[in-house]
Protein backbone atom coordinates (compact mmCIF):
# COMPACT_ATOMS: atom_id res chain seq x y z
CA UNK A 1 0.00 0.00 0.00
CA UNK A 2 3.13 2.46 0.47
CA UNK A 3 3.89 1.83 -3.19
CA UNK A 4 0.33 2.99 -4.09
CA UNK A 5 0.71 6.60 -2.65
CA UNK A 6 3.89 6.75 -4.06
CA UNK A 7 2.41 6.15 -7.51
CA UNK A 8 0.18 8.97 -6.45
CA UNK A 9 3.05 11.60 -6.35
CA UNK A 10 4.22 10.46 -9.84
CA UNK A 11 2.24 12.22 -12.04
CA UNK A 12 -0.16 15.01 -11.93
CA UNK A 13 -3.45 16.47 -13.98
CA UNK A 14 -6.15 14.44 -15.25
CA UNK A 15 -7.27 11.50 -13.13
CA UNK A 16 -8.97 10.28 -16.02
CA UNK A 17 -8.12 10.99 -19.80
CA UNK A 18 -10.22 9.13 -22.14
CA UNK A 19 -10.33 9.91 -26.05
CA UNK A 20 -12.45 8.17 -29.02
CA UNK A 21 -13.08 5.03 -27.01
CA UNK A 22 -15.05 2.82 -28.74
CA UNK A 23 -16.37 -0.77 -27.92
CA UNK A 24 -18.59 -2.29 -30.05
CA UNK A 25 -20.82 -5.90 -28.93
CA UNK A 26 -21.63 -6.89 -32.83
CA UNK A 27 -23.80 -4.24 -34.26
CA UNK A 28 -24.38 -2.38 -31.53
CA UNK A 29 -21.43 0.78 -30.05
CA UNK A 30 -22.09 0.58 -26.52
CA UNK A 31 -19.12 3.13 -26.40
CA UNK A 32 -19.31 5.24 -29.81
CA UNK A 33 -15.92 7.87 -29.62
CA UNK A 34 -16.54 7.97 -26.39
CA UNK A 35 -14.32 11.39 -24.42
CA UNK A 36 -13.75 12.17 -21.17
CA UNK A 37 -11.46 14.38 -19.05
CA UNK A 38 -11.52 14.28 -14.80
CA UNK A 39 -9.42 16.57 -12.94
CA UNK A 40 -7.19 15.03 -10.58
CA UNK A 41 -9.33 15.09 -6.77
CA UNK A 42 -12.47 16.01 -8.27
CA UNK A 43 -16.47 14.31 -7.94
CA UNK A 44 -17.20 13.93 -11.63
CA UNK A 45 -20.50 12.57 -12.30
CA UNK A 46 -21.34 10.16 -15.30
CA UNK A 47 -25.08 10.81 -16.29
CA UNK A 48 -27.47 9.03 -19.12
CA UNK A 49 -30.71 7.20 -18.74
CA UNK A 50 -30.14 3.48 -19.13
CA UNK A 51 -28.27 2.00 -22.46
CA UNK A 52 -26.36 5.19 -22.70
CA UNK A 53 -23.68 3.42 -21.71
CA UNK A 54 -22.17 4.34 -18.42
CA UNK A 55 -21.33 1.20 -17.44
CA UNK A 56 -19.81 0.32 -20.66
CA UNK A 57 -17.19 3.33 -19.61
CA UNK A 58 -16.70 2.22 -16.07
CA UNK A 59 -15.75 -1.24 -17.77
CA UNK A 60 -13.68 0.04 -20.34
CA UNK A 61 -11.81 2.59 -17.66
CA UNK A 62 -11.20 -0.02 -14.97
CA UNK A 63 -9.70 -2.82 -17.05
CA UNK A 64 -12.97 -4.93 -17.03
CA UNK A 65 -13.49 -4.92 -20.90
CA UNK A 66 -11.43 -4.26 -23.71
CA UNK A 67 -11.99 -1.15 -25.92
CA UNK A 68 -11.87 -1.47 -29.80
CA UNK A 69 -10.33 1.82 -30.46
CA UNK A 70 -9.51 5.04 -29.53
CA UNK A 71 -7.03 5.78 -25.87
CA UNK A 72 -7.52 6.05 -22.09
CA UNK A 73 -5.34 6.72 -19.23
CA UNK A 74 -6.54 6.00 -15.63
CA UNK A 75 -3.98 7.60 -13.01
CA UNK A 76 -1.13 7.65 -15.13
CA UNK A 77 -1.77 4.38 -16.29
CA UNK A 78 -2.77 3.25 -20.00
CA UNK A 79 -5.67 1.30 -19.85
CA UNK A 80 -4.49 -1.07 -22.59
CA UNK A 81 -1.00 -1.54 -21.89
CA UNK A 82 -1.08 -1.15 -18.41
CA UNK A 83 -3.72 -2.98 -17.28
CA UNK A 84 -2.02 -4.04 -13.75
CA UNK A 85 -0.82 -0.80 -12.80
CA UNK A 86 -4.02 0.96 -13.75
CA UNK A 87 -6.16 -2.19 -11.26
CA UNK A 88 -3.64 -0.96 -8.75
CA UNK A 89 -4.56 2.82 -8.61
CA UNK A 90 -8.18 2.25 -9.04
CA UNK A 91 -11.17 1.38 -6.36
CA UNK A 92 -14.34 -0.42 -8.24
CA UNK A 93 -17.61 -0.41 -6.90
CA UNK A 94 -19.98 -2.18 -9.39
CA UNK A 95 -23.66 -1.89 -9.52
CA UNK A 96 -24.85 -3.97 -6.93
CA UNK A 97 -22.77 -4.97 -3.89
CA UNK A 98 -19.90 -7.44 -4.83
CA UNK A 99 -19.55 -8.33 -1.13
CA UNK A 100 -19.30 -11.73 -0.08
CA UNK A 101 -22.47 -12.04 1.75
CA UNK A 102 -22.06 -14.94 4.09
CA UNK A 103 -18.97 -13.49 5.32
CA UNK A 104 -19.02 -10.62 7.91
CA UNK A 105 -17.82 -7.10 6.88
CA UNK A 106 -14.65 -7.32 8.31
CA UNK A 107 -13.61 -10.48 6.50
CA UNK A 108 -14.64 -9.46 3.21
CA UNK A 109 -12.42 -5.80 3.93
CA UNK A 110 -9.54 -8.21 5.37
CA UNK A 111 -9.45 -10.38 2.19
CA UNK A 112 -9.91 -7.58 -0.64
CA UNK A 113 -6.76 -5.59 1.59
CA UNK A 114 -5.09 -8.92 1.60
CA UNK A 115 -5.84 -9.28 -1.88
CA UNK A 116 -4.23 -5.87 -2.80
CA UNK A 117 -1.02 -7.04 -0.96
CA UNK A 118 -1.55 -6.00 1.85
CA UNK A 119 -0.55 -7.92 5.46
CA UNK A 120 -2.56 -9.75 7.78
CA UNK A 121 -2.44 -7.06 10.31
CA UNK A 122 -2.19 -4.31 8.09
CA UNK A 123 -5.48 -5.70 6.63
CA UNK A 124 -7.14 -5.63 10.06
CA UNK A 125 -5.75 -2.15 10.53
CA UNK A 126 -7.71 -0.70 7.27
CA UNK A 127 -10.42 -3.00 7.32
CA UNK A 128 -10.98 -1.18 10.82
CA UNK A 129 -10.61 1.83 10.07
CA UNK A 130 -12.93 2.09 6.87
CA UNK A 131 -15.24 0.27 8.80
CA UNK A 132 -14.96 3.47 11.28
CA UNK A 133 -15.03 6.01 8.55
CA UNK A 134 -18.39 4.35 6.24
CA UNK A 135 -20.32 3.68 10.08
CA UNK A 136 -20.52 0.35 9.60
CA UNK A 137 -17.77 -0.35 13.08
CA UNK A 138 -20.75 -2.06 15.34
CA UNK A 139 -21.51 -4.36 12.20
CA UNK A 140 -18.08 -5.46 12.08
CA UNK A 141 -18.61 -8.80 12.61
CA UNK A 142 -22.03 -9.62 11.69
CA UNK A 143 -22.68 -11.39 8.23
CA UNK A 144 -23.57 -9.23 5.40
CA UNK A 145 -26.63 -11.21 4.42
CA UNK A 146 -27.89 -9.13 7.67
CA UNK A 147 -27.27 -5.75 6.30
CA UNK A 148 -29.70 -3.17 4.80
CA UNK A 149 -29.04 -2.16 1.63
CA UNK A 150 -27.45 0.96 2.53
CA UNK A 151 -25.67 -0.76 4.71
CA UNK A 152 -23.90 -3.25 1.96
CA UNK A 153 -23.69 -0.60 -0.42
CA UNK A 154 -21.34 1.01 2.03
CA UNK A 155 -19.34 -1.88 2.91
CA UNK A 156 -19.49 -1.91 -0.97
CA UNK A 157 -17.68 1.47 -0.91
CA UNK A 158 -15.45 0.43 1.73
CA UNK A 159 -13.90 -2.34 -0.24
CA UNK A 160 -13.46 -0.26 -3.45
CA UNK A 161 -11.41 2.17 -0.79
CA UNK A 162 -9.56 -0.73 0.66
CA UNK A 163 -6.17 0.12 -0.93
CA UNK A 164 -6.63 4.15 -0.81
CA UNK A 165 -7.01 4.48 -4.80
CA UNK A 166 -6.33 7.15 -6.38
CA UNK A 167 -9.57 7.30 -8.65
CA UNK A 168 -12.89 5.30 -7.13
CA UNK A 169 -15.17 3.86 -9.74
CA UNK A 170 -18.52 4.61 -8.52
CA UNK A 171 -21.66 2.59 -11.07
CA UNK A 172 -24.71 3.94 -9.66
CA UNK A 173 -24.34 3.47 -5.75
CA UNK A 174 -28.01 4.21 -4.71
CA UNK A 175 -29.86 2.75 -7.54
CA UNK A 176 -32.44 0.71 -5.25
CA UNK A 177 -32.01 2.23 -2.24
CA UNK A 178 -34.32 3.77 -0.10
CA UNK A 179 -33.67 7.55 1.06
CA UNK A 180 -32.14 6.63 4.23
CA UNK A 181 -29.81 4.11 2.05
CA UNK A 182 -29.08 7.10 -0.28
CA UNK A 183 -28.13 9.43 2.19
CA UNK A 184 -25.90 7.37 3.84
CA UNK A 185 -24.38 6.80 0.59
CA UNK A 186 -23.91 10.64 -0.84
CA UNK A 187 -22.33 11.10 3.08
CA UNK A 188 -19.71 8.23 2.11
CA UNK A 189 -19.09 9.58 -1.59
CA UNK A 190 -18.53 12.88 0.28
CA UNK A 191 -16.38 11.53 2.96
CA UNK A 192 -14.08 9.62 -0.24
CA UNK A 193 -13.65 13.02 -1.87
CA UNK A 194 -12.38 15.01 1.77
CA UNK A 195 -9.16 12.59 1.51
CA UNK A 196 -8.58 13.86 -2.14
CA UNK A 197 -9.50 10.61 -3.89
CA UNK A 198 -10.55 11.44 -7.43
CA UNK A 199 -14.56 9.75 -8.00
CA UNK A 200 -15.99 8.81 -11.18
CA UNK A 201 -20.02 8.51 -10.39
CA UNK A 202 -21.90 7.40 -12.88
CA UNK A 203 -26.35 8.37 -12.12
CA UNK A 204 -29.59 8.65 -13.43
CA UNK A 205 -30.58 11.08 -11.00
CA UNK A 206 -29.53 14.79 -11.51
CA UNK A 207 -30.13 15.53 -8.37
CA UNK A 208 -27.51 13.29 -7.08
CA UNK A 209 -25.17 14.09 -9.65
CA UNK A 210 -26.07 18.24 -8.80
CA UNK A 211 -25.16 17.77 -5.16
CA UNK A 212 -22.13 15.50 -5.46
CA UNK A 213 -20.22 16.37 -8.26
CA UNK A 214 -18.44 19.39 -9.42
CA UNK A 215 -18.91 18.50 -12.99
CA UNK A 216 -21.02 16.67 -14.63
CA UNK A 217 -20.51 14.65 -18.62
CA UNK A 218 -24.10 13.55 -20.09
CA UNK A 219 -23.90 10.39 -22.28
CA UNK A 220 -26.02 9.59 -25.07
CA UNK A 221 -25.87 6.54 -27.29
CA UNK A 222 -22.37 5.42 -26.23
CA UNK A 223 -21.11 9.68 -26.88
CA UNK A 224 -20.72 12.27 -24.31
CA UNK A 225 -23.05 15.00 -25.10
CA UNK A 226 -22.91 18.12 -22.71
CA UNK A 227 -20.63 18.77 -20.19
CA UNK A 228 -20.09 21.35 -17.54
CA UNK A 229 -21.15 22.42 -13.92
CA UNK A 230 -24.97 21.52 -12.86
CA UNK A 231 -25.58 24.74 -12.85
CA UNK A 232 -24.26 24.97 -16.43
CA UNK A 233 -25.69 22.10 -17.36
CA UNK A 234 -29.46 23.17 -16.20
CA UNK A 235 -29.13 26.36 -17.43
CA UNK A 236 -29.00 25.36 -21.07
CA UNK A 237 -32.35 25.01 -21.76
CA UNK A 238 -34.86 23.63 -18.66
CA UNK A 239 -33.86 25.81 -16.08
CA UNK A 240 -35.74 26.72 -13.15
CA UNK A 241 -39.52 28.02 -13.29
CA UNK A 242 -42.44 28.67 -10.97
CA UNK A 243 -45.43 26.68 -11.88
CA UNK A 244 -48.56 28.34 -10.95
CA UNK A 245 -52.04 25.94 -10.20
CA UNK A 246 -54.38 28.44 -11.50
CA UNK A 247 -57.26 28.64 -8.78
CA UNK A 248 -60.74 27.12 -10.05
CA UNK A 249 -62.95 29.74 -12.20
CA UNK A 250 -60.14 31.55 -13.29
CA UNK A 251 -58.12 31.06 -16.45
CA UNK A 252 -54.37 30.79 -17.37
CA UNK A 253 -54.00 33.42 -19.79
CA UNK A 254 -55.59 35.83 -16.73
CA UNK A 255 -52.88 34.48 -14.86
CA UNK A 256 -49.92 34.79 -16.73
CA UNK A 257 -50.60 38.18 -18.02
CA UNK A 258 -49.55 39.67 -14.42
CA UNK A 259 -46.63 37.77 -14.38
CA UNK A 260 -44.19 38.15 -16.65
CA UNK A 261 -40.40 37.01 -16.52
CA UNK A 262 -37.77 39.09 -15.30
CA UNK A 263 -35.37 38.92 -18.11
CA UNK A 264 -38.79 39.38 -20.23
CA UNK A 265 -39.50 36.08 -21.42
CA UNK A 266 -43.20 35.47 -21.39
CA UNK A 267 -44.82 32.62 -19.26
CA UNK A 268 -45.97 30.04 -21.13
CA UNK A 269 -49.60 28.89 -20.28
CA UNK A 270 -51.54 25.38 -20.24
CA UNK A 271 -55.67 26.12 -20.05
CA UNK A 272 -56.49 22.99 -19.66
CA UNK A 273 -54.07 21.75 -16.99
CA UNK A 274 -54.98 25.53 -15.56
CA UNK A 275 -51.03 25.54 -15.34
CA UNK A 276 -48.64 28.84 -15.53
CA UNK A 277 -45.17 28.73 -15.88
CA UNK A 278 -42.70 30.91 -15.37
CA UNK A 279 -38.91 30.92 -15.82
CA UNK A 280 -37.09 31.25 -13.10
CA UNK A 281 -33.52 31.55 -13.80
CA UNK A 282 -32.37 33.17 -10.38
CA UNK A 283 -34.53 30.44 -8.43
CA UNK A 284 -35.89 31.22 -5.03
CA UNK A 285 -35.78 35.55 -5.43
CA UNK A 286 -37.96 34.86 -9.15
CA UNK A 287 -40.07 32.64 -6.74
CA UNK A 288 -40.65 35.74 -4.12
CA UNK A 289 -41.44 38.42 -7.19
CA UNK A 290 -43.91 35.99 -8.70
CA UNK A 291 -45.92 35.59 -5.37
CA UNK A 292 -45.81 39.54 -4.79
CA UNK A 293 -47.25 40.00 -8.12
CA UNK A 294 -50.19 37.01 -7.56
CA UNK A 295 -50.68 39.37 -3.97
CA UNK A 296 -50.87 42.49 -5.78
CA UNK A 297 -53.53 41.15 -8.33
CA UNK A 298 -55.38 39.41 -5.98
CA UNK A 299 -54.82 35.93 -6.97
CA UNK A 300 -54.40 32.61 -4.49
CA UNK A 301 -53.16 29.91 -7.01
CA UNK A 302 -54.05 26.63 -5.84
CA UNK A 303 -50.57 25.39 -5.40
CA UNK A 304 -47.36 27.50 -6.53
CA UNK A 305 -43.94 25.48 -6.48
CA UNK A 306 -40.30 26.48 -7.96
CA UNK A 307 -39.62 23.23 -10.07
CA UNK A 308 -35.73 22.87 -10.95
CA UNK A 309 -35.56 20.63 -13.94
CA UNK A 310 -35.13 16.59 -13.69
CA UNK A 311 -32.39 14.71 -16.16
CA UNK A 312 -35.69 13.74 -18.27
CA UNK A 313 -36.12 17.48 -19.13
CA UNK A 314 -32.05 18.86 -19.27
CA UNK A 315 -31.42 15.23 -21.65
CA UNK A 316 -34.90 16.25 -23.82
CA UNK A 317 -33.43 19.82 -24.05
CA UNK A 318 -29.52 18.68 -25.32
CA UNK A 319 -30.71 16.08 -27.38
CA UNK A 320 -33.15 18.53 -29.34
CA UNK A 321 -30.43 21.13 -29.80
CA UNK A 322 -28.14 18.31 -30.91
CA UNK A 323 -30.95 16.92 -33.43
CA UNK A 324 -31.06 20.59 -35.01
CA UNK B 1 4.57 -17.21 -5.87
CA UNK B 2 2.24 -14.51 -5.40
CA UNK B 3 -0.03 -16.20 -7.82
CA UNK B 4 -0.18 -18.64 -4.69
CA UNK B 5 -0.68 -16.13 -2.07
CA UNK B 6 -3.78 -14.91 -3.74
CA UNK B 7 -5.10 -18.66 -4.41
CA UNK B 8 -4.88 -19.10 -0.73
CA UNK B 9 -6.65 -15.71 0.58
CA UNK B 10 -9.42 -16.91 -1.76
CA UNK B 11 -9.76 -20.49 -1.01
CA UNK B 12 -10.06 -19.21 2.71
CA UNK B 13 -12.55 -17.28 1.73
CA UNK B 14 -14.62 -21.00 1.32
CA UNK B 15 -13.32 -21.97 4.87
CA UNK B 16 -14.79 -19.29 6.56
CA UNK B 17 -18.25 -20.01 4.87
CA UNK B 18 -18.31 -23.54 6.34
CA UNK B 19 -17.35 -22.13 9.76
CA UNK B 20 -20.34 -19.09 9.15
CA UNK B 21 -22.71 -21.76 7.53
CA UNK B 22 -21.66 -24.96 8.65
CA UNK B 23 -25.33 -26.59 7.81
CA UNK B 24 -24.50 -26.26 4.05
CA UNK B 25 -21.36 -28.80 4.03
CA UNK B 26 -23.49 -31.31 6.77
CA UNK B 27 -26.60 -30.91 4.14
CA UNK B 28 -24.19 -32.22 1.58
CA UNK B 29 -22.40 -34.82 3.43
CA UNK B 30 -25.40 -35.83 4.73
CA UNK B 31 -27.07 -36.47 1.07
CA UNK B 32 -23.89 -38.25 0.18
CA UNK B 33 -24.33 -40.74 3.34
CA UNK B 34 -28.06 -40.97 2.18
CA UNK B 35 -27.85 -42.12 -1.37
CA UNK B 36 -24.85 -44.78 0.11
CA UNK B 37 -27.63 -45.99 2.43
CA UNK B 38 -30.62 -45.98 0.23
CA UNK B 39 -28.12 -47.85 -2.61
CA UNK B 40 -26.74 -50.40 0.06
CA UNK B 41 -29.34 -51.21 2.31
CA UNK B 42 -32.65 -50.83 0.02
CA UNK B 43 -31.16 -52.10 -3.35
CA UNK B 44 -28.09 -53.60 -2.71
CA UNK B 45 -29.94 -57.05 -1.91
CA UNK B 46 -31.30 -57.26 -5.05
CA UNK B 47 -28.27 -55.88 -7.03
CA UNK B 48 -26.21 -59.35 -8.34
CA UNK B 49 -22.37 -59.08 -9.03
CA UNK B 50 -20.84 -60.91 -11.98
CA UNK B 51 -18.08 -62.88 -10.84
CA UNK B 52 -19.71 -62.67 -7.49
CA UNK B 53 -18.57 -61.04 -4.06
CA UNK B 54 -20.22 -58.36 -1.75
CA UNK B 55 -22.19 -55.64 -3.14
CA UNK B 56 -21.18 -53.11 -0.33
CA UNK B 57 -17.55 -53.92 -1.23
CA UNK B 58 -18.67 -52.86 -5.10
CA UNK B 59 -20.52 -49.97 -4.06
CA UNK B 60 -18.31 -48.21 -2.26
CA UNK B 61 -15.93 -47.73 -4.65
CA UNK B 62 -18.34 -46.24 -6.66
CA UNK B 63 -19.81 -44.35 -4.48
CA UNK B 64 -16.56 -42.59 -3.88
CA UNK B 65 -16.39 -41.79 -7.58
CA UNK B 66 -19.79 -40.39 -8.21
CA UNK B 67 -18.96 -38.24 -5.31
CA UNK B 68 -16.47 -36.43 -7.11
CA UNK B 69 -18.14 -35.99 -10.43
CA UNK B 70 -20.83 -34.54 -8.15
CA UNK B 71 -18.80 -31.70 -7.28
CA UNK B 72 -18.47 -30.91 -10.50
CA UNK B 73 -21.85 -29.14 -9.43
CA UNK B 74 -20.63 -27.58 -6.30
CA UNK B 75 -17.92 -25.65 -8.31
CA UNK B 76 -20.07 -24.86 -11.25
CA UNK B 77 -22.11 -23.05 -8.94
CA UNK B 78 -19.68 -21.12 -6.69
CA UNK B 79 -18.00 -20.03 -9.99
CA UNK B 80 -21.85 -18.90 -11.32
CA UNK B 81 -22.52 -17.12 -8.05
CA UNK B 82 -19.70 -14.93 -8.26
CA UNK B 83 -20.19 -14.11 -11.92
CA UNK B 84 -23.83 -13.34 -10.87
CA UNK B 85 -23.06 -10.95 -7.36
CA UNK B 86 -20.69 -9.15 -8.90
CA UNK B 87 -17.64 -10.72 -7.20
CA UNK B 88 -16.06 -12.09 -9.72
CA UNK B 89 -16.06 -8.91 -11.64
CA UNK B 90 -14.91 -6.97 -8.24
CA UNK B 91 -11.97 -10.07 -8.09
CA UNK B 92 -10.78 -8.85 -11.64
CA UNK B 93 -10.64 -5.03 -10.89
CA UNK B 94 -7.96 -6.00 -7.90
CA UNK B 95 -4.04 -6.43 -9.26
CA UNK B 96 -4.30 -10.48 -8.99
CA UNK B 97 -3.02 -12.28 -11.32
CA UNK B 98 -5.55 -13.97 -13.27
CA UNK B 99 -5.50 -17.65 -12.51
CA UNK B 100 -5.32 -16.54 -9.24
CA UNK B 101 -9.50 -16.94 -8.50
CA UNK B 102 -9.22 -20.41 -10.27
CA UNK B 103 -6.24 -21.40 -7.69
CA UNK B 104 -8.50 -20.22 -5.05
CA UNK B 105 -11.71 -22.58 -6.49
CA UNK B 106 -9.10 -25.40 -6.64
CA UNK B 107 -7.71 -25.31 -3.38
CA UNK B 108 -11.47 -25.07 -1.46
CA UNK B 109 -12.63 -27.14 -3.33
CA UNK B 110 -10.12 -29.97 -2.88
CA UNK B 111 -10.15 -29.10 0.53
CA UNK B 112 -13.88 -30.33 0.40
CA UNK B 113 -13.41 -33.22 -1.81
CA UNK B 114 -10.77 -34.69 0.94
CA UNK B 115 -13.76 -33.79 3.80
CA UNK B 116 -16.24 -36.08 1.80
CA UNK B 117 -13.84 -38.49 1.00
CA UNK B 118 -13.31 -39.10 4.64
CA UNK B 119 -16.43 -39.23 5.41
CA UNK B 120 -17.63 -41.83 3.22
CA UNK B 121 -14.57 -44.07 4.40
CA UNK B 122 -16.30 -43.56 7.82
CA UNK B 123 -19.06 -44.34 7.10
CA UNK B 124 -18.08 -47.04 4.58
CA UNK B 125 -16.62 -48.99 6.79
CA UNK B 126 -19.39 -48.52 9.56
CA UNK B 127 -21.26 -50.53 7.47
CA UNK B 128 -19.31 -53.31 5.63
CA UNK B 129 -16.93 -51.81 3.70
CA UNK B 130 -13.42 -53.98 3.62
CA UNK B 131 -10.51 -53.08 2.24
CA UNK B 132 -8.47 -56.12 1.29
CA UNK B 133 -5.45 -54.17 -0.84
CA UNK B 134 -2.13 -52.74 0.26
CA UNK B 135 -2.06 -49.19 2.36
CA UNK B 136 0.28 -48.36 -0.68
CA UNK B 137 -2.52 -49.07 -3.34
CA UNK B 138 -5.52 -47.65 -1.08
CA UNK B 139 -3.81 -44.38 -1.04
CA UNK B 140 -2.95 -44.23 -4.83
CA UNK B 141 -7.07 -45.00 -4.92
CA UNK B 142 -7.43 -41.97 -3.12
CA UNK B 143 -5.07 -40.14 -5.28
CA UNK B 144 -7.03 -41.46 -8.52
CA UNK B 145 -10.14 -40.05 -6.88
CA UNK B 146 -8.50 -36.93 -6.13
CA UNK B 147 -7.20 -36.78 -9.60
CA UNK B 148 -10.80 -37.19 -11.18
CA UNK B 149 -12.02 -34.25 -8.78
CA UNK B 150 -9.13 -32.17 -10.39
CA UNK B 151 -10.49 -32.61 -13.47
CA UNK B 152 -14.11 -32.62 -12.94
CA UNK B 153 -12.93 -28.92 -10.80
CA UNK B 154 -12.14 -27.28 -14.17
CA UNK B 155 -15.00 -28.41 -16.39
CA UNK B 156 -16.94 -27.09 -13.57
CA UNK B 157 -14.83 -23.82 -13.37
CA UNK B 158 -15.38 -23.38 -17.35
CA UNK B 159 -19.28 -24.10 -16.72
CA UNK B 160 -19.33 -21.80 -14.47
CA UNK B 161 -17.96 -18.77 -16.23
CA UNK B 162 -19.70 -19.47 -19.30
CA UNK B 163 -22.90 -20.45 -18.16
CA UNK B 164 -22.58 -19.03 -14.90
CA UNK B 165 -24.95 -15.17 -16.25
CA UNK B 166 -27.27 -17.47 -17.89
CA UNK B 167 -30.41 -18.44 -15.87
CA UNK B 168 -31.58 -22.05 -15.97
CA UNK B 169 -28.20 -22.94 -17.87
CA UNK B 170 -26.46 -24.17 -14.38
CA UNK B 171 -29.88 -26.14 -13.41
CA UNK B 172 -29.25 -27.69 -17.03
CA UNK B 173 -26.31 -29.05 -16.01
CA UNK B 174 -26.86 -30.02 -12.50
CA UNK B 175 -29.77 -32.30 -14.22
CA UNK B 176 -27.08 -34.12 -16.37
CA UNK B 177 -25.11 -34.94 -13.77
CA UNK B 178 -26.98 -37.59 -13.01
CA UNK B 179 -27.43 -39.57 -15.93
CA UNK B 180 -23.51 -38.86 -16.46
CA UNK B 181 -23.52 -40.69 -12.70
CA UNK B 182 -25.81 -43.46 -13.28
CA UNK B 183 -24.61 -44.32 -17.24
CA UNK B 184 -21.67 -45.57 -15.36
CA UNK B 185 -20.45 -48.58 -13.32
CA UNK B 186 -20.25 -46.07 -10.39
CA UNK B 187 -23.52 -48.57 -9.30
CA UNK B 188 -24.41 -51.71 -11.18
CA UNK B 189 -22.36 -53.71 -13.83
CA UNK B 190 -22.42 -52.82 -17.02
CA UNK B 191 -22.31 -56.46 -17.51
CA UNK B 192 -25.92 -56.39 -16.35
CA UNK B 193 -27.17 -53.83 -18.96
CA UNK B 194 -28.47 -53.51 -22.18
CA UNK B 195 -25.56 -54.68 -24.26
CA UNK B 196 -24.58 -51.00 -26.23
CA UNK B 197 -25.12 -48.98 -22.85
CA UNK B 198 -23.22 -51.35 -20.83
CA UNK B 199 -20.44 -49.87 -23.34
CA UNK B 200 -21.33 -46.66 -23.13
CA UNK B 201 -21.06 -46.83 -20.00
CA UNK B 202 -17.80 -48.03 -19.96
CA UNK B 203 -16.29 -45.04 -21.98
CA UNK B 204 -17.46 -43.27 -18.97
CA UNK B 205 -14.59 -41.11 -17.08
CA UNK B 206 -15.92 -42.22 -13.86
CA UNK B 207 -16.27 -45.99 -14.98
CA UNK B 208 -12.54 -45.89 -15.28
CA UNK B 209 -12.14 -44.15 -11.59
CA UNK B 210 -14.44 -46.36 -9.97
CA UNK B 211 -12.76 -49.95 -11.97
CA UNK B 212 -9.48 -48.84 -11.00
CA UNK B 213 -10.16 -48.08 -7.32
CA UNK B 214 -12.10 -51.50 -6.91
CA UNK B 215 -9.27 -53.24 -7.77
CA UNK B 216 -7.01 -51.34 -5.35
CA UNK B 217 -8.65 -51.63 -2.70
CA UNK B 218 -8.86 -55.56 -3.60
CA UNK B 219 -12.91 -55.27 -3.73
CA UNK B 220 -15.40 -56.84 -6.70
CA UNK B 221 -14.71 -54.83 -10.08
CA UNK B 222 -17.91 -56.31 -11.67
CA UNK B 223 -16.44 -57.29 -14.50
CA UNK B 224 -15.27 -60.27 -16.14
CA UNK B 225 -14.37 -59.10 -19.84
CA UNK B 226 -13.57 -55.96 -21.98
CA UNK B 227 -11.10 -53.38 -22.39
CA UNK B 228 -11.72 -51.86 -18.75
CA UNK B 229 -11.62 -54.74 -16.90
CA UNK B 230 -7.69 -55.36 -18.33
CA UNK B 231 -6.82 -51.27 -18.54
CA UNK B 232 -8.90 -49.75 -15.51
CA UNK B 233 -6.21 -48.04 -14.45
CA UNK B 234 -4.43 -46.64 -17.50
CA UNK B 235 -8.53 -45.23 -18.53
CA UNK B 236 -7.92 -43.44 -14.72
CA UNK B 237 -4.86 -41.91 -15.02
CA UNK B 238 -5.26 -40.82 -18.89
CA UNK B 239 -9.28 -39.89 -19.06
CA UNK B 240 -8.77 -36.88 -16.18
CA UNK B 241 -6.06 -36.27 -17.83
CA UNK B 242 -7.59 -35.21 -21.28
CA UNK B 243 -9.90 -33.50 -19.50
CA UNK B 244 -7.59 -31.23 -17.95
CA UNK B 245 -5.60 -30.71 -20.92
CA UNK B 246 -9.26 -29.31 -22.95
CA UNK B 247 -10.90 -27.67 -20.06
CA UNK B 248 -7.73 -25.80 -18.07
CA UNK B 249 -7.09 -23.54 -21.77
CA UNK B 250 -10.52 -23.27 -22.32
CA UNK B 251 -11.15 -21.63 -18.61
CA UNK B 252 -8.21 -19.53 -19.29
CA UNK B 253 -9.82 -18.32 -22.54
CA UNK B 254 -13.05 -18.40 -20.56
CA UNK B 255 -11.76 -16.04 -18.14
CA UNK B 256 -10.09 -13.57 -20.41
CA UNK B 257 -13.17 -13.42 -22.68
CA UNK B 258 -15.38 -12.01 -20.06
CA UNK B 259 -13.50 -8.86 -21.38
CA UNK B 260 -15.30 -8.64 -24.54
Amino acid sequence: MERMRQDRAAHGGAAIRAHGVHKHYGSIAALDGFDLEVATGTIHGLLGPNGAGKSTAVGALTTLLDIDSGTAEVAGADVRTQGAQVRRRIGLVGQQPAVDEILGAHENLVMFGMLHGAGRREAHRRADELLELFGLADAAQRAVSTFSGGMRRRLDIAAGMIAEPQVLFLDEPTTGLDPRGRLDVWAAVTAIAARGTTVLLTTQYLEEADLLAGTISIMRSGRVIAEGSPRELKGRRGGDRVEVTVPVGDSASHVAATLTAPDGQAPTTDEEAGLVTVPAPHGAPDLIDVVRRLDAAGITPDDLALRRPTLDEVFLALTEEETR
Amino acid sequence: MTVLREGLIIAERDLRHWRRQPWTPVMNLAFTIMLLLMFAVILGGSIQLPGGGEYISYLLPGMLAVTMLFGLEATMTAMATDAKKGVTDRFRSLPISSPAVALGRVGADMTTALVELAVLFGGGLAIGWRITGSASAAVLAVLLLLWLRLAMLWVGIFLGLTLGRTEGATMAVQALVWPAGFLSTAFVSPEFMPGWLGWISTLNPLSATATAIRGLFGNPTGMTTGWLAEHALLAAVTWPAVLLVVFVPLSARAYRRLRR
